[in-house]
């Protein structure tokens, strides 16, 4: 490293400006993380203070518990992610395959029908997605949700992943062949288990937008033995507007499966950004 | 020559994700353009070719939402273009930085608002710039600048920029992420011949990096405008389907969700609403089309 690029004066404002916006990112989160923790009085008081022993209360949890249905629309969300994200990855990586090793009358077409999605929203087609899940008997299931999401993760998936299976050696697969292994069981047992990077890539990208949309639950599935924790704590919030501990303790519970989730997966996040899988 | 056999594992392999993908995605996105030329008179569905469109783009009571909510809709992407989108990039140069410490520690942190759901930010925005709690009047007095608060989300005036600000604030970490990837991957013999010339520190950036990184530029240009343009979930978490006050924050998602779905006294209407989407189609298309065959085939890609 040369002297050029090492200038104290500069290091310190770089620091500078980095913390400064680290604070701005973090600011909101942190206000509502400790005023859940305090007493009504003590939010208005001091709302920037720590909890101390004597503003501490857990009173907005104990109403979110009683009166929100929490529980279940974590499971619902859980259940809507986990299934999407499995047909995404499962679907993606079959076809991925079929286009990336296969010479095959139409395999460019194909690609580019399946590539079509990556840039137009889904959303666009809400009316007659509504009116279909309505036909099919689906709305108000979860079954809805996890069509819709699966249809929109795919060509992502495909195109990411399509990308890496080009890089897997032809030599393995072949050798496989001469062994009399079936094209499926190249793809389950040798090309899968090499992509898996890849396949994590996938998964957190389309994990985030699936967890934290609100459109399709509002519309597809608004019941509520249906609801997801997204729609289920906008429900919550808008009844008890003007019970400050009840919204800031479920804004809290909904952040916080979010957060543990993102310090687990996001060097395998920042990874996958940064290896140019979206190029 | 025989005709080659069918190979059946292809079909195997492409079926689930073109049927779904088909099914779910293509076919209502063009049965919702064909709901647009439909509409309904004593529930039955006619035909009634571009007419809800005349209703849409002129029809006084429809054509005044429809221009309202797409010129928020443009601002709303401006505000992004000029404020999220140059912050993510000196975030990125900042962080690019070969001797930063804790850039991992910094790139994480700045990271998180972008996961957290819309609702989320939007309620705990609403609640810190509320005046019934006062953190934003106190902070702001705490600097002397006390005069300057307003209750932003309520004034008419302020409420779109506020919310395009909040979003912004949300989804820096985007452009900063994808621009940070760019930037990792100028090769040092550049970097270090620049610096034999004498070209150092900023002008290094504005001379070398950026160029380099214009391709980047396009891609979150184009991210930012299909992402704006088929916004919905921040506006109805934080300001409700009627995209309050007045009408003033509503943008086209908006405008299409409490037209087919309907609102307090309205009944929902799926054509009209389809019209919309179709409106909507067009935008992202014709802007889709812009960056494809107008910026990113001009663009110089250099070899690096």
């Amino acid at each position: 490293m040369n002297k050029a690029r090492r200038n104290p004066f500069n290091t310190v404002a770089m620091h500078g400006a980095l913390i400064l916006y680290t604070l701005i990112a973090l600011f909101p989160v942190f206000v509502i993380l400790i005023n859940s923790f305090k007493s009504r009085r003590a939010i208005f008081r001091e709302p920037l203070a720590l909890p101390n022993a004597d503003s501490f209360s857990m009173i907005g949890y104990e109403t979110v518990m009683k009166q929100g249905d929490f529980f279940l629309y974590f499971q619902n969300s859980m259940i809507v992610t986990v299934a999407s994200l499995s047909f995404i990855l499962l679907f993606g990586a079959m076809a991925a395959y079929a286009l990336s090793e296969y010479q095959f009358k139409g395999n460019l077409i194909m690609g580019l029908y399946l590539a079509l999605g990556i840039m137009i929203p889904i959303r666009i087609g809400t009316v007659a997605i509504l009116e279909m899940m309505v036909a099919t008997g689906l709305v108000n299931t979860l079954w809805a949700l996890i069509l819709v999401y699966t249809a929109q993760g795919l060509p992502l998936a495909v195109f990411i992943l399509s990308e890496f299976m080009r890089q897997v050696s032809d030599d393995l697969k072949n050798a496989g062949r001469i062994d009399g292994l079936s094209e499926y069981t190249i793809f389950f047992r040798l090309v899968l288990p090499l992509v898996r990077p890849a396949m994590a890539t996938v998964a957190v990208f389309n994990m985030i937008p699936i967890w934290n949309d609100l459109w399709f639950p509002l519309i597809l599935a608004p019941a509520e033995e249906t609801k997801t924790l997204t729609l289920g704590s906008q429900v919550f919030i808008g009844q008890f507007v003007t019970d400050w501990n009840a919204v800031l303790s479920a804004l809290s519970m909904a952040i916080l499966p979010v957060l543990i989730l993102y310090v687990i997966f996001s060097r395998q996040l920042i990874r996958g950004i940064t290896s140019g899988a979206v190029k | 020559m025989n005709r080659p056999r069918i190979r059946w594992h292809i079909v195997v392999f492409l079926a689930p994700a073109v049927l779904v993908y088909t099914a779910v995605m293509i076919f209502p996105l063009f049965n919702t353009l064909r709901l647009a030329l439909f509409t309904e008179v004593d529930q039955t569905r006619v035909y009634v070719g571009l007419q809800n469109f005349r209703t849409l783009f002129f029809d006084p009571i429809w054509s005044e939402q429809f221009w309202n909510a797409l010129g928020n809709n443009f601002w709303f992407f401006l505000v992004h273009m000029l404020v999220q989108n140059p912050i993510g990039i000196a975030l990125a140069a900042l962080l690019s930085h070969p001797s930063l410490r804790f850039a991992a520690l910094y790139r994480s942190a700045i990271f998180i608002p972008t996961i957290l759901s819309f609702v989320i930010v939007g309620f705990a925005w609403k609640l810190i710039l509320s005046p019934i709690w006062g953190i934003a009047p106190s902070m702001l007095d705490a600097v002397g600048l006390k005069s300057l608060f307003a209750p932003w989300l309520g004034k008419e005036e302020y409420a779109l920029t506020t919310l395009a600000l909040i979003s912004v604030w949300q989804f820096v970490g985007i452009p900063m992420m994808l621009i940070y990837a760019a930037l990792l991957t100028i090769p040092e013999e550049i970097l270090e011949a620049g610096e034999i010339d004498g070209i150092t520190g900023a002008s290094a950036f504005w001379k070398i990096k950026l160029p380099l990184i214009l391709p980047s530029i396009g891609i979150i240009s184009i991210l930012t405008f299909v992402g704006n343009f088929n916004a919905f979930d921040l506006i109805y978490a934080s300001q409700g389907a009627l995209a309050g006050p007045d009408f003033s924050t509503d943008i086209l998602g908006t405008f299409m969700y409490r037209t087919f779905f309907g609102f307090q006294l309205q009944l929902g209407d799926p054509h009209m609403g389809s019209a919309i989407a179709g409106a909507m189609f067009a935008i992202i298309l014709v802007g889709v089309c812009i960056y494809l065959f107008g910026i990113q085939t001009r663009m110089r890609r250099y070899q690096m």
